[in-house]
């Protein structure tokens, strides 16, 4: 009956934007909670602060009726408009106004027995005083629990911020810890060109300290590796020689200042297996910027910076 | 064709929602067919007052019939009525008794309906929420099309108003979600329906610059057009605003064009123009970068369709689900349901203008192809020559379903509104007759 009314721009998507512009505030706010669950979970712990063992029991009570409209506890009995035609009147219509008069001639003989006039301001008095606290109550008892409510909900949306920070800096924390033992990683696995390095160095220092004799294989070795080179290609093998220049390295005296030998979870931890040692390795190995076949101190740190060795 | 449109007020000084309305449709219909507005005597609709002179007169063009209200609303009377029929459980006497109290109370405008003594073809009912519209349509079943112009608020729930839904001839919904609100009420799926809206008179041309050089408005701004009204939203739009000036630097502002009945924060970035006239209304919506519309209930919002049809993007409040619901059908409007939400959406009308100008231009297109007056007038002509088919067929109907019996009418056997309202299916409808 009615045409499509769909409007099906190129350009805007209301739908989607809505979509990035909520997905953005859940990015700000760190977890996925709408308003309407957060509102809930305000409530739940309003419900725990309302706990009859903390607080005055008539105050859960009086709480807990404000909140639950359309109860009979929450609706006060209705005010008793009183005012001195009241008790002269009647409700039964045209009768009833019959009735008024009647009672009203008949004033001045009740006036014999009692004068009724006092208690008829009092009771008008009393009715107005009522309505004046009545209204008085309800206007504070809303606000406050407005007001606690509100609370409540800043509490619950403050601890939701502070516990998601609170995991982002955990987060960013391993994360730094890991990037620390990758970079040392990556270190322990460079290689110089023959006759470069701090190794070189370190073996010099070795030639002039006969004492340092355990540097021998580590150098050899290492020279081999860096005068063949790994064979373009063959990835495992040249993976396979790193690993075991990486013993070799560990296994043999280090320079000073080498990370295995200065930290113990460096190099050596990252490379000595677990889920983050994993990742460690195969990143590592994956985004090395110097494939074992190109050797060259282009990309390397620059040797005599202490920490890399030449293994 | 002779019509008469039956509405609680009429005037050029009336501007409710649903009597401005009648008076659009009356004076776009008045070109196409013989029509007449019945309608009270009253101006005022918190008491029904009759002010203005019952017996015949004319508004631009338009025959119009006012008929005395019987007595003014006791407003007491009506809130305490009110609470009781929305909030508990309650009988038929006691919905009649509120709608009663609600008023607007006018005794001859039904006889006159019941006589249809000029000879009316139709009777197109204003507000299925008052007195006139649910006695009149009682009278004139067979004739009556009806207007409902529903909120999501308690009176939709009331049991005495499925008869009507499901007793008239016809009814032409304002939205979708309104039709899925009625029909989920009502079960009135078979009655003939059309979901047809408001046109409006917006002017060819505008003057921005106009406007900004008479009430000195040099900043960028976003404005609010109608009452100002907490329960219309601004209260809300107030503590959204303040809270995004503070968190967003520069010099977008908020201009607010209406009468208010609420404190207006005195902050220098929110400005109060006032009750202003059309020509300023509607420079003042060209000059703004949007229309802010933080209403929650809305059956149309008639500003909004003059901010598309003028080509400005709208901001609403998205717990309103027609308005969020004709933000994503026309794509020419972003909708908040939170401060996080308002502060996005208006920080990104704000600094992306190709976007806010995409959006204009699909509320341009979208209220020509929907809202424009042949479109409107059309809808309702059509389901006019619909009916007078049906009658020519003589297509058999059956009668309106008659109140109970008088001990029927005294059970409290009646949900409270406000509960029945709650249990309804809520959401915007992305696409004709979905729901979201």
């Amino acid at each position: 009956m009615s045409p499509e009314f769909s409007i099906r721009s190129d350009s805007v998507d209301v739908d989607e934007i809505m979509r990035q512009v909520r997905a953005r505030i859940r990015e700000k706010r760190g977890v996925d909670y709408t308003e309407d669950e957060l509102r809930q979970l305000a409530s739940v712990k309003l419900e725990k602060f309302l706990d009859p063992t903390r607080v005055r029991s008539d105050l859960i009570q009086h709480y807990r009726r404000l909140r639950e409209p359309g109860s009979a506890a929450a609706a006060p009995p209705e005010n008793y408009a009183f005012d001195d035609h009241l008790v002269y009147g009647s409700a039964r219509g045209v009768s009833g106004g019959i009735i008024t008069r009647i009672r009203r001639l008949l004033n001045p003989v009740l006036k014999l027995f009692f004068n009724p006039n006092p208690i008829i301001q009092v009771l008008n008095r009393q009715s107005a005083i009522n309505a004046y606290y009545r209204e008085e109550f309800d206007r504070t008892a809303a606000l406050n629990y407005e007001l606690i409510h509100n609370l409540v909900l800043e509490v619950t949306r403050l601890g939701i911020e502070v516990k998601n920070l609170k995991m982002r800096v955990e987060s960013l924390s391993g994360r730094l810890d890991f990037s620390d033992r990758r970079a040392r990683a990556l270190e322990s696995v460079v290689q110089y060109r023959p006759g470069t390095g701090p190794a070189v160095e370190v073996a010099e220092t070795a030639a002039s300290a006969p004492a340092q004799t355990g540097g021998q294989p580590a150098r050899r070795e290492g020279n081999e590796a860096a005068a063949g080179g790994p064979i373009k290609g063959e990835a495992q093998r040249a993976r396979r020689r790193r690993r075991r220049r990486g013993r070799g390295g560990a296994a043999g005296p280090q320079a000073p200042g080498t990370p295995a030998e200065s930290e113990p979870g460096g190099a050596d931890d990252a490379f000595a297996g677990g889920a983050e040692a994993a990742g460690a390795r195969g990143g590592a190995a994956d985004s090395l910027p110097f494939d074992g076949a190109e050797p060259g101190p282009a990309k390397a740190p620059a040797p005599g910076a202490g920490e890399p060795t030449d293994q | 064709m002779k019509l008469a449109v039956v509405v609680q007020r009429y005037g050029l000084d009336i501007n409710g929602g649903a009597e401005l309305h009648a008076r659009y449709v009356a004076e776009q219909l008045a070109r196409r067919a013989d029509v007449d507005v019945l309608t009270t005597c009253a101006r005022d609709y918190i008491t029904w007052r009759n002010e203005l002179p019952a017996g015949e007169s004319e508004v631009n063009g338009v025959r119009v019939r006012r008929f005395p209200v019987r007595r003014e609303r006791d407003p007491e009377r009506f809130g305490r009525r009110s609470h009781h029929v929305f909030g508990s459980r309650h009988s038929i006497a006691d919905e009649l008794a509120w709608l009663d109290s609600e008023g607007p109370a006018s005794r001859a405008l039904i006889d006159s309906v019941r006589r249809n003594d000029a000879g009316y073809d139709f009777f197109v009912f204003f507000s299925f929420r008052y007195y006139h519209a649910y006695h009149g349509i009682r009278a004139a079943a067979p004739r009556a099309l009806l207007v409902p112009t529903a909120e999501r608020d308690g009176a939709v729930g009331l049991s005495i108003f499925g008869p009507i839904f499901r007793g008239a001839r016809a009814l032409m919904y304002n939205s979708f979600e309104e039709r899925a609100m009625i029909q989920a009420v009502s079960g009135n799926d078979a009655v003939p329906h059309v979901v047809v809206g408001v046109g409006s008179e917006v002017p060819a041309r505008t003057d921005p610059d106009r406007f900004r050089q008479k009430y000195g408005i040099t900043s960028p701004f976003v404005v609010y057009v109608g009452r100002i009204d907490e329960n219309k939203g601004c209260k809300e739009l107030f503590s959204h605003f303040e809270r995004y000036a503070r968190a967003v630097p520069g010099d977008l502002s908020l201009v607010l064009m209406g009468n208010s009945i609420l404190p207006i924060p005195d902050h220098p970035r929110i400005r109060h123009l006032g009750f202003v006239d059309d020509a300023d209304k509607f420079d003042g919506i060209a000059a703004a970068e949007a229309l802010v519309m933080p209403s929650y209930f809305e059956s149309l919002s008639m500003v909004a369709l003059e901010a598309w049809a003028l080509g400005r993007p709208v901001l609403a409040n998205g717990r309103c689900d027609v308005l969020q619901g004709q933000c994503l059908r026309s794509n020419a409007g972003l909708f908040y349901e939170s401060y996080e939400e308002f502060l996005e959406t208006l920080a990104l009308i704000q600094s992306n203008r190709r976007l806010a100008f995409a959006m204009g231009q699909n509320g341009r297109e979208y209220f020509q192809r929907h809202y424009a007056w042949p479109v409107i007038v059309r809808k309702y002509l059509d389901m006019f020559d619909r009916l007078r088919e049906e009658d020519a067929r003589g297509a058999a109907r059956p009668p309106i379903e008659p109140l109970p019996g008088w001990f029927a009418r005294r059970r409290a056997a009646c949900r409270a509104g406000d509960e029945v309202v709650q249990e309804l299916p809520a959401g915007p409808a992305r696409r004709a007759g979905r729901r979201g």
